[in-house]
C-alpha cells in the first residue's frame, strides 16, 4: 500500500507541475501545445548542467543541493525556450498550434544534435546518486508515506502547487491573468496590459514545464536524457483539460492518472493488502491490459463529466487591439 | 519611347497580378519560411564549427551543401537513384499522415491522433496480409493486397471516428481523446501481436522484435518496374496511389458540397449549424476520413513487403504520425501542397542522413531546420499580410496622382 502511494507520487508529480504549466499559459489565453518540447529542452539543459558540474567536481558531495540547483537551471531554460512561443504568438500573432508544434520538433532536435556532436551517442546519462531524501526508514505508517524514499522534488512541487494556486486566485495578478484569457478586450479597457500578462503566463508556463521535464528524467526515467519524455507533455495537456483548467482538478487528475499509470510497470509485485498474495499477477492479464487502464479511465470520466468542461474563452485567439 | 513604357507597364501589371494571387502569395510565404529555416541551420553549423576545435570551419559549408543536395549528395549515379527511390517510398506514408492532419484542420479539428490511427492501420494490414493463404498468382496476390489496404483504411476510419464521436456527443476536446487513443492503440497493437504468439513474429530471421515482412507471404505492393528505374531501392507504386488520393482529397474539399460543409464547420461551427448543416455528423466524418488516411499510409508502408514492424510498441508512438503535423502545416493544409511538402521533408531527411555519413555533424540538423521552417511558417500570415499591405499602401499613395493625371488628360 505504502509502496503504491510512493509510486503514484513519482508519476503524479511531473504530471502535476507540467499540467499546472499548461494551465498558466491557457488561463492567460495562449494554447501551450509545446509543453512536451519545453519539457525536453528543460530536461536536456538540466542534465547538461549536472554533467558539467560533476566533471568539475562542484557540489559533488551534496547531491540534494545539486538536484535543487539543476531544477532551477531547467526552469530558467524552459522559461527562455518558451519565449520563442510567446514571441510568435503574442508579438507576431502567429497560430499558436503551429508555434507549439515547431517547439515540440525543435527541442529534441537541439538536444540530440548537441548530445551527439559532443558525446558521440544518442543519450546523456546522469550519475545515479542524485536520488532519495531518505529521512528515516522506521517512521510510523503515515509519515512513512511521505518522508520515506521520497524525492526532494515532490515537496518542492507540492509547495509550488499551493503558492501558484494562491497566486492565480487570491492576488490581483492572478485575476488580471485570468481576465486576459477570458476577455482580453475588456481587460485592456480597464488598463491591463494584455500582452504583458500573456508573456507572464507563458513564461511561468515555460519555467514550470522545464522544471517538470527535468524532474521527469531525474525520477521516472532514471536520469537518462535522450531527447524524449515519453509523451508526458501531451499527457499533462490532457490532465489539464481533464482538470477543467483548475488547480484542484488538475491535482486530482494527476493523482488518479499517476495511480493508474503505476500499476502497469509494478503489477507483478504489487501486494495490495499485504497478505502475500499478488492478486493482479494471479489474474493472468498481460501488462498491456494494465497499461491501457489509465487512458480508458480518463476517457470514461471525460465522457461523464464533459458537460461541466469550460475552456478559457479567449484561448488560442491572438489579441488584436483593433478587433471588436 | 511611349510604347516601351506601356509595354513595361503591362509586364509590371502582369507581375503584380501574379503576386496578388492568394496561392502565389502562400507559395512565396512558404519559400521565405524555408529560406529562414536554412539560414538558422547554416548559422548553427557555422557557430558550432567556429567554437569547437575538432571541427574545421569549411566543414560547416560542405555540410550545408550536403544537406541542401539531399539524395544527390554522393554524386554517384547508383547512390543517387537508390536514395531517390527510397525518398519517394518514404514520402508516401508521410504524405498520407500529412493529408490526415490537413483534412481534420479544414474542419477545425487538430488530429494529433495520427500515430494511433497509423498503428491500427499497420496492424490490420499486417494481420490480413500475413494470414491469407500464400497466393499462387499475381492477380490473387493483388486482390489480397487490395483487401489488406482497404481493411486498414476501414480500421483507421473506425479508430479515427472515436475522437470525433467524443467531440460530437460529449463535447470533449478532440486533442485529449486523440492522445488517449494513441496510447490505447499502442498497447492494443502490442497486445494483439503478443497474444498471437509465434504466428506473425519474425523468428526465421531471428528478429524477434519485428513482425515478418509481408513478402514472406507473397503479398506486396506492385512495383511496375520502378525497382528497375531506381535499382537497389524498395520503391513501389505507393507514391502514385497517394498522389491520386491527395488530388481526390483536394477535389472533395474544394469542389463538392460535402467539402464545403466540412470547411464551414471549421470556420464557424455555430454558423454551420444555423445554416442547417449537421455539424456533429461532419465532425465525426471528418475525423473518420483523417483516421482512414493515416491508416492507409501505414498500410502502404508495411505492405511494401520489405519493411519491418516493431510490434512491442507500447511505450512509443510512430514518428510518421506526429510528422504529419509539420507536413500539413508547411502546406497550409492544402492537399496538393501536402504532396510537395512531404517530398520536401523527406529530401531534407536524406540530406541529414548523408550529413551524418560525410561530416562531423549529424542527422538531427535536418530535424532542427524542419522545426525552424515550421516555426517561421507560423508567420506566413504575417508575411502575406505584409505583402498585401505594401501593395495596398502603394495603391493608396498612387491613387491621387493617377486621378490628377486623368484630370489633366481630360482637359
Amino acid at each position: 500500500m505504502v509502496f503504491l502511494i510512493q509510486k503514484t507520487l513519482i508519476y503524479a508529480i511531473p504530471l502535476l507541475i507540467v499540467a499546472l504549466a499548461g494551465m498558466f499559459a491557457e488561463r492567460s489565453g495562449i494554447i501551450n501545445i509545446a509543453l512536451d518540447g519545453i519539457m525536453i529542452f528543460g530536461s536536456f539543459i538540466g542534465a547538461l548542467f549536472v554533467y558539467l558540474m560533476q566533471m568539475n567536481n562542484v557540489f559533488a558531495d551534496q547531491p540534494q543541493t545539486m538536484f535543487i540547483l539543476s531544477m532551477l537551471v531547467a526552469a530558467v531554460a524552459g522559461a527562455l525556450f518558451s519565449l520563442l512561443l510567446s514571441f510568435s504568438a503574442i508579438k507576431l500573432k502567429a497560430d499558436q498550434t503551429i508555434g507549439g508544434t515547431a517547439l515540440n520538433l525543435l527541442a529534441p532536435a537541439i538536444a540530440l544534435f548537441i548530445i551527439k556532436v559532443f558525446f558521440m551517442q544518442d543519450k546523456l546519462v546522469m550519475p545515479k546518486d542524485i536520488g532519495f531524501v531518505i529521512l528515516n526508514n522506521d517512521l510510523p505508517l503515515f509519515a512513512k508515506i511521505f518522508f520515506d524514499k521520497a524525492y526532494v522534488s515532490t515537496f518542492i512541487v507540492i509547495a509550488l502547487f499551493v503558492i501558484l494556486s494562491i497566486l492565480l486566485y487570491k492576488t490581483k495578478y492572478g485575476l488580471r491573468l485570468r481576465s486576459c484569457g477570458e476577455h482580453p478586450q475588456a481587460a485592456d479597457s480597464v488598463g491591463i496590459n494584455v500582452y504583458k500578462m500573456r508573456y507572464l503566463g507563458t513564461t511561468i508556463s515555460g519555467a514550470l514545464a522545464g522544471m517538470g521535464g527535468y524532474i521527469y528524467i531525474a525520477t521516472v526515467a532514471g536520469g537518462t536524457c535522450d531527447g524524449a519524455v515519453a509523451g508526458m507533455g501531451f499527457l499533462a495537456l490532457a490532465i489539464m483539460i481533464f482538470g477543467n483548467w483548475k488547480p484542484l482538478g488538475i491535482a486530482l487528475g494527476s493523482l488518479l492518472f499517476g495511480l493508474l499509470k503505476c500499476i502497469g510497470p509494478t503489477y507483478t509485485f504489487l501486494d495490495l493488502n499485504g497478505d502475500g498474495v499478488f492478486l493482479l499477477k494471479d489474474l493472468g492479464m498481460p501488462m498491456y491490459f494494465y497499461n491501457l487502464i489509465p487512458y480508458v479511465a480518463v476517457l470514461v470520466v471525460l465522457a461523464f463529466s464533459s458537460k461541466k468542461s469550460r475552456a478559457p474563452k479567449a484561448e488560442g485567439i491572438p489579441y488584436d487591439k483593433g478587433a471588436r | 519611347m511611349n510604347n516601351l513604357t506601356s509595354k513595361k507597364n503591362t509586364l509590371g501589371s502582369f507581375f503584380s497580378k501574379i503576386f496578388a494571387m492568394d496561392s502565389i502569395k502562400s507559395i512565396i510565404a512558404s519559400l521565405v519560411c524555408i529560406l529562414g529555416g536554412f539560414l538558422v541551420g547554416a548559422v548553427i553549423l557555422i557557430l558550432l564549427a567556429a567554437f569547437t576545435n575538432d571541427i574545421p570551419l569549411y566543414e560547416a559549408f560542405s555540410g550545408l551543401s550536403i544537406l541542401l543536395s539531399g539524395p544527390f549528395a554522393s554524386g554517384n549515379l547508383k547512390d543517387i537513384l537508390f536514395n531517390l527511390g527510397d525518398m519517394l517510398l518514404e514520402s508516401a506514408p508521410l504524405m498520407m499522415t500529412g493529408l490526415s492532419v490537413a483534412i481534420a484542420f479544414k474542419t477545425g479539428l487538430f488530429n494529433i491522433g495520427a500515430p494511433g490511427q497509423y498503428l491500427m492501420g499497420a496492424m490490420t494490414a499486417l494481420l490480413i496480409a500475413l494470414s491469407v493463404p500464400k497466393p499462387d498468382n499475381a492477380a490473387l496476390a493483388f486482390v489480397y493486397w487490395l483487401i489488406a489496404f482497404l481493411a486498414a483504411i476501414v480500421a483507421g476510419m473506425l479508430w479515427g471516428a472515436i475522437p470525433g464521436l467524443f467531440k460530437a456527443i460529449f463535447n470533449v476536446n478532440e486533442v485529449i481523446v486523440c492522445i488517449m487513443t494513441n496510447w490505447i492503440a499502442a498497447n492494443v497493437v502490442s497486445w494483439v501481436f503478443k497474444a498471437s504468439g509465434d504466428k506473425f513474429i519474425n523468428f526465421t530471421e531471428t528478429k524477434v522484435n519485428f513482425i515478418r515482412p509481408t513478402y514472406t507471404n507473397g503479398v506486396a505492393t506492385p512495383k511496375l518496374g520502378l525497382d528497375k528505374l531506381f535499382p537497389g531501392s524498395n520503391i513501389d507504386i505507393s507514391i502514385f496511389i497517394v498522389i491520386i488520393i491527395a488530388i481526390g482529397m483536394y477535389i472533395l474539399i474544394n469542389k463538392t458540397t460535402f467539402g464545403y460543409e466540412l470547411k464551414a464547420c471549421g470556420f464557424n461551427k455555430n454558423a454551420a449549424k444555423y445554416a442547417g448543416m449537421n455539424e456533429k455528423r461532419n465532425i465525426i466524418i471528418s475525423m473518420a476520413i483523417a483516421g482512414g488516411l493515416a491508416a492507409g499510409g501505414a498500410a502502404l508502408w508495411y505492405l511494401n513487403g520489405k519493411n519491418d514492424f516493431l510490434w512491442n510498441t507500447y511505450s512509443m508512438l510512430p514518428s510518421e504520425g506526429f510528422n504529419g503535423i509539420p507536413t500539413a502545416l508547411l502546406a497550409s493544409n492544402n492537399p496538393i501542397g501536402v504532396i510537395f511538402s512531404s517530398i520536401f521533408l523527406r529530401y531534407i531527411d536524406k540530406g541529414g542522413f548523408n550529413l551524418a555519413g560525410y561530416t562531423a555533424f549529424n542527422e538531427y540538423v535536418s530535424d532542427l531546420i524542419i522545426a525552424m521552417i515550421i516555426y517561421f511558417s507560423g508567420f506566413s500570415k504575417f508575411i502575406r499580410d505584409l505583402l498585401s499591405r505594401k501593395k495596398a499602401e502603394e495603391k493608396r499613395l498612387k491613387a491621387p496622382i493617377e486621378a490628377a493625371k486623368e484630370k489633366g488628360e481630360n482637359k
